[in-house]
């Protein structure tokens, strides 16, 4: 039976290894077939942020990579609202997630879902495991 | 141990995936199938390219179960399955195709 998991991301993409060392574990683990989340809070949010541009620090722009996360059956991504807001975001700030439901001809659905603060905690509390980064 | 392309030495790592994806042309794969016994068709050329493609929209070399049913979606069922993928690259699409197009080892590959 799959257990369902959790990678909460709270940390802005680079300075730290944390947000792309959350991703490669999400992507290696989509491959075990288990039931994945992923949660993004606080500085969290930035990781999804459109439009990144590391020419000017040399690390590799990651954020593509999110846009893959479809493909491996990672469609359930929760933004917390409250830390998008007191960052002056809104979800047009963020990246389009999308995934392809292939039981439905391949329509495309949106994978990100906005939560508060208090949903976020009831999501969390449903899971298995969960692992913070 | 570096290959020779084309007169150029180019670095791989232990394994044989280039060090620099920025080196790669046309020829390294024909380099490196040789070395494999694997005679390049135009079918192995429509993975390698499809996987530079992925490679360049996403930024990862994508898992072979990921790479099957994109396969599947874009150039159809009877090319996006295990038998016709294996076929093509016995030693697995996932590590040989993509050694090929010069991309990582596939995320989540052991």
């Amino acid at each position: 039976m799959s257990k369902k998991f959790m990678y909460l991301n709270r940390k802005a993409p680079y300075g730290t290894v944390y947000a792309l060392e959350s991703l490669e574990v999400v992507l290696i683990g989509a491959a075990f077939e288990q039931d994945v989340s992923l949660a993004f809070i606080g500085d969290g949010v930035y990781q999804l942020t459109k439009g990144q541009n590391t020419d000017g620090i040399g690390m590799k722009n990651f954020s593509p990579t999110y846009s893959a996360l479809g493909d491996y059956d990672v469609n359930k991504i929760y933004v917390e609202k409250e830390s998008l807001e007191e960052r002056g975001l809104t979800l047009d700030d963020l990246q389009h997630l999308v995934w392809e439901d292939e039981d439905e001809d391949w329509a495309e659905k949106d994978s990100i879902r906005l939560v508060s603060r208090a949903e976020l905690a009831d999501v969390l509390d449903d899971q298995d495991v969960v692992l913070s980064f | 141990m570096p290959i020779d392309v084309n007169g150029k030495s180019l670095e791989v790592d232990e394994e044989g995936y280039l060090s620099n994806l920025n080196e790669w042309e046309p020829a390294v794969a024909e380099v490196m199938a040789k070395a494999e016994d694997l005679e390049l068709t135009d079918d192995h050329w429509e993975i390698i390219n499809f996987l530079r493609e992925y490679y360049e929209e996403y930024q990862i070399a994508p898992a072979v179960r990921v790479l099957t049913k994109a396969v599947g979606k874009k150039l159809g069922k009877e090319k996006g399955n295990s038998k016709y993928l294996y076929e093509l690259f016995p030693y697995g699409p996932g590590k040989q195709a993509c050694k090929y197009a010069g991309l990582p080892k596939p995320t989540g590959c052991v």
